[in-house]
């Protein structure tokens, strides 16, 4: 046995790419396991086709998984791979780019025989026409290494086939001394009753792991220290679980039970698989027979009293518009989540973007402002769904909670919160008429709360307080039937009105890096940690650069001209052909400047240093 | 086929729920485990008593009503108010939700609670509201195209689900609101402002549509018969599960008349056929009757000596397939239109089903902790 080496680093990224018959983003999500346990910082980024079995070997069959993970602080899913575990020559070619110069390309060399190669629409194989030059090669002979492991089990050549994955994953662990024990857990679990499948699995994983330790191909072998995290209680968690959490968390501070009316609709489903899964919790799951009528079911639930969600993506909130128009002028609780993916219209369905901003904020006929929330990270979901319940009840109205797609099945390190220290969630349901009239006592549903301008919530069962709501416009105060212009030309302000009062409670609005200087970078969404990377590494090369990035869209925090005002441009920079900026620039007279990427994947740290110091230095020159 | 083998008047409940005293004929409204009781006991005051609620007027709103003079809505809105009081359910447990059109105008006429919506889409408020306040008498009105145009997916799927609820499709074959065009109603043929030589679309035959959506209760009334409008909307009342009430109203203003052959005196015995579970079909005056022969039905004379009542079908309105025949009995000039519950067999209902599953995983599991919830899965400590 060789002596190997141990070298020590404080990040990498490794991407598994494969068929996505292949496994790829079980590996991953293992791999992530084994990491988390390693207890290193971690972020990833999911990217798998539209199509469930696309045709296997083809490029737009490519499912991918990749994973950033240090002993520091990690922000990304990665700029630039490490480490690329290509099954078959289209996972290499689609990937390849990605890899860094000298980084290290594991092949699985039994799938570049003529026919994969044509799949893959390549003439020569990319081992022999010089393509892998400058990277650190390991060809691996993964299918005849899996099927000579198998041979002598009672599964078929298709199952056999299947599991090659569990050896790529057991190489990878090796080869960053990662754990072995949590996907050996995970294989017992899952396959507790499939004896042959099980085993087969545990041998191959273990057959991985001694591969890297046996081959003379590894001279190297890395060492990831464990991350220097906040003191706690951690795991990983993705963005659909916690976003799943929060409304479960929302639900029992509130004391309302919870009701989820959806249409299945990628990404979004996993939430409502989560949540169907809560029964315990007596959430109450809908699944609708459209988009409509899963926001219709939300809108009733809500008026019964229940904390109403209704989750979807950018052509679900489409279709939902009108609906949501109903819900704000009949000021009823209920929290949109908008899994954004990419558009227009079907677009691109399991890729990530921001583009569904404006439609948040104006997508609705008549002028309907609504509260738009924002989550930054997967674990962050869990707070974004509960601050959104919050809203939505607190203010009487429909509250849009955007999450960009890739957070969703992205994980990452996650602190489980102490419940008591979740923010207040009082809930007061009318039970009394609210007024006299003409010595009586009498109940007016559209009688404002001094401070919120909420209405009062008065439910079905309420003796006495019988009352009719509907999405004619309302008389002030009785909530009547009006088309008394005066009447509505000031409803429709006390509407507006409503939502810009939440800004008076918003927290100051914290600078990431410097107070003020030469550029001040705005985002929103997933963007964070790539923006807050790229800060770092700016200021590191002496940059005067600050970064904000808002939780709260609609109403914008109040304090956040002036943090504007405190930098000499500012830069938005968002995956989206120019929102936010346009949003920012109708509100504040400043040279703002868009920075945009819509290639449906996240930013790179690296390309906002690069564009920001062209910026600079732009200027400076 | 309906899957239950109960008895029509047997309510089905879920595991574990009481079976509810209420007064005979009154939809019993049924409280699941761990589902919020009504708020609170009656307040005094101007606006309502709940309890004491039980002439006609305690559930007329004080807003004016806004139909056409002359329209069909005054007599179903009529109708519905005196049916109120007999129900005995208190005002504050009953919730009106409509779409959009004329007749969706009703909840603000009624002093209960109501959502007025939008256009098609009250079954789908009204599907969330019931499944999670199942304690609530809850009535969604509609019309022709509310309910099958523009609402048309969302009827089907209540009707499938079998939420405990009744719907009222009040069908003038005509869009009133938007000043006269054809609906999915309307005759091939008809002239409207939308058709002006004629419509060439083929018309829904409401009973059918949702007989074949798995509906468990069918039936169909008229407006200018309040007396068996009436009892037609006690009998959906009464029966646990979704109910759907076409009732023909005459729109006087764009599709005056359409109905008049079988609502009017001097048609209305040889047009119109009323149906009732366990009778013979006769009509005109029990001079004419209607006798199945092989799969079809035909009319026949019972004054001539050759037939009498006996020989006529007796009405099961617990037969699917007598539901499915008499049901496509539609603006046939042969054969009269047939009025009365075509459908009523009860099985589980969407919310029973819903909550049983909760108390049953909870049954199982018992409730859940939050705590628990977020410290699911592999955790670990960081010092
Ligand atoms: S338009 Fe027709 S249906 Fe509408 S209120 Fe007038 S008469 Fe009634």
């Amino acid at each position: 046995m060789a002596e190997k080496t141990i070298e020590r680093l404080s990040e990498a990224t490794i991407l598994f790419a494969g068929d996505s018959g292949d496994g790829m983003q079980l590996t991953g999500s293992q791999f992530t396991l084994a990491t988390a346990f390693a207890m290193n910082d971690l972020a990833t980024l999911p990217d798998f086709p539209a199509e469930i079995r696309a045709p296997a070997g083809t490029t737009y069959g490519v499912s991918g998984f990749q994973l950033h993970f240090g002993s520091v602080d990690i922000r990304t899913p990665g700029d630039e791979v490490d480490l690329l575990v290509a099954m078959n020559p289209a996972a290499l070619k689609v990937n390849l780019s990605r890899v860094r110069k000298g980084g290290t390309v594991v092949v699985n060399v039994n799938a570049f025989e003529r026919r994969d190669l044509d799949l893959a629409g390549l003439k020569v194989s990319p081992l022999e026409d010089g393509t892998l030059e400058g990277y650190h090669v390991i060809p691996v002979e993964l299918t005849r290494l899996t099927r000579e492991a198998l041979a002598h089990t009672e599964l078929n050549q298709k199952e056999i086939d299947r599991s090659k994955n569990m050896f790529a994953l057991g190489l990878s662990l090796w080869l960053y001394s990662r754990p072995i024990e949590p996907a050996e857990r995970w294989i017992n679990k899952k396959f507790a009753r499939k004896d042959s499948i099980r085993e087969a699995n545990l041998q191959l994983l273990r057959k991985g792991y001694h591969f890297g330790e046996t081959t003379e191909q590894f001279a190297v072998r890395y060492e990831v220290s464990p991350a220097k995290l906040p003191p706690g209680k951690y795991r990983a968690i993705q963005g659909a679980t916690a976003l799943a959490l929060g409304f479960v968390a929302a639900s029992e501070r509130s004391g309302l039970p919870l009701f989820y009316g959806s249409y299945p609709i990628t990404p979004a489903s996993d939430l409502l698989h989560s949540l169907s899964r809560y029964k315990q919790f007596g959430v109450m799951t809908f699944q609708a027979e459209d988009e409509i009528a899963a926001i219709g079911s939300t809108i009733g639930a809500a008026f019964g009293g229940s904390l109403a969600v209704t989750g979807t993506s950018g052509p679900g909130v489409a279709l939902k518009t009108e609906a949501i128009g109903l819900a704000l002028i009949m000021e009823l609780p209920l929290v949109i989540v908008n899994l954004q993916r990419g558009g227009p219209s079907t677009g691109l369905p399991t890729k990530t973007e921001q583009s569904d901003l404006l439609q948040a904020m104006y997508g609705r006929n008549g002028d309907a402002p609504i509260p738009v929330v924002a989550a930054s990270t997967p674990g962050d979901c869990f707070e974004a769904a509960y601050e959104a319940s919050r809203l939505a009840v607190k203010y009487m109205t429909p509250v849009m909670l955007l999450v960009d797609g890739y957070l969703a099945n992205g994980s990452e390190p996650w602190p489980i919160p102490d419940t008591a220290t979740l923010p207040d969630f009082p809930v007061s349901f009318t039970t009394k008429p609210n007024h006299e009239q003409d010595g009586a006592q009498v109940f007016l549903p559209y009688l404002r709360d001094p401070e919120t301008l909420a209405r009062p919530w008065a439910t079905p069962g309420t003796a006495g307080l019988e009352h009719r709501i509907g999405g004619i416009e309302k008389q002030e105060g009785t909530g009547n039937v009006s088309y008394d212009p005066v009447n509505h030309e000031r409803m429709t302000r006390l509407r507006a009105e409503k939502v810009d009062r939440i800004a008076r409670e918003l927290p100051p609005l914290p600078v990431y890096g410097e107070e003020s200087g030469d550029i001040l970078l705005v985002g929103w969404g997933s963007t964070r940690g790539s923006i807050e990377a790229a800060v770092d590494r700016l200021r590191a090369r002496g940059r005067r650069v600050g970064a904000v990035h808002l939780r709260h869209l609609n109403p914008l925090p109040a304090d956040l001209g002036d943090v504007l005002s405190r930098f000499g441009a500012v830069v938005v920079p968002e995956l989206n052909n120019g929102q936010l900026v346009r949003i920012l620039r109708d509100r504040f007279v400043l040279p703002i400047r868009p920075f945009n990427l819509v290639q449906g994947r996240p930013f790179r740290a690296g390309e906002l240093v690069e564009h920001v110091e062209g910026i600079l230095d732009g200027k400076a020159g | 086929m309906d899957s239950s083998s109960e008895s029509p008047r047997k309510p089905t409940l879920p595991p574990g729920a009481k079976a509810p005293t209420m007064p005979p004929g009154a939809k019993a409204p049924t409280l699941p485990p761990g589902a919020r009781p009504p708020a609170g006991p009656p307040k005094p005051g101007a606006s309502g008593d709940g309890a004491g609620a039980v002439s006609r007027q305690d559930f007329a709103s004080d807003q004016d009503v806004r139909w056409c003079p002359g329209c069909g809505d005054y007599a179903i809105l009529a109708t519905v108010q005196r049916l109120m009081p007999e129900l005995g359910i208190p005002r504050e447990n009953i919730v009106f939700i409509s779409g959009i059109g004329c007749s969706s105008r009703f909840p603000y006429y009624m002093n209960t609670y109501g959502m007025h919506t939008i256009h098609g889409r009250a079954p789908t408020i009204a599907t969330g509201l019931k499944a999670s306040r199942p304690e609530l008498d809850i009535w969604v009105v509609t019309g022709d195209g509310d309910g099958l145009s523009i609402g048309g997916n969302h009827m089907i799927h209540l009707m499938r689900r079998n939420v405990n609820l009744q719907v009222l499709l009040f069908n003038n074959q005509i869009y009133g609101l938007t000043k006269g065009q054809y609906s999915p109603t309307s005759e091939a043929g008809k002239i409207t402002k939308s058709s002006p030589y004629g419509a060439i679309d083929h018309p829904f035959n409401p009973i059918a549509l949702v007989l074949g959506a798995d509906a468990s209760f069918v039936g169909r009334s008229m407006d200018r018969d309040p007396k068996h409008m009436k009892e037609m909307l006690k009998r959906a009342h009464g029966h646990r599960g979704a109910s759907f009430l076409e009732i023909y109203q005459n729109c006087n203003i764009f599709n005056d008349g359409a109905f008049f052959q079988y609502t009017e005196k001097d048609t209305k015995p040889e047009r119109a056929i009323f149906i009732e579970h366990g009778k013979p079909l006769v009509y005109s005056g029990g001079t004419k009757g209607l006798r199945l022969e092989g799969f079809h039905l035909e009319t026949v004379d019972l004054d001539g000596g050759a037939w009498s009542a006996s020989d006529c079908l007796v009405y099961d309105e617990t037969s699917y397939e007598l539901a499915s025949i008499v049901g496509r009995l539609f603006r046939r000039d042969d054969m009269p239109q047939p009025f009365g519950v075509f459908y009523a067999k009860e099985r589980t209902t969407y919310e029973d089903a819903l909550h049983a599953q909760i108390a049953e995983i909870r049954g199982k599991a018992g409730k859940g902790r939050l705590e628990d919830l977020l410290h699911a899965g592999d955790t670990w400590e960081v010092a």
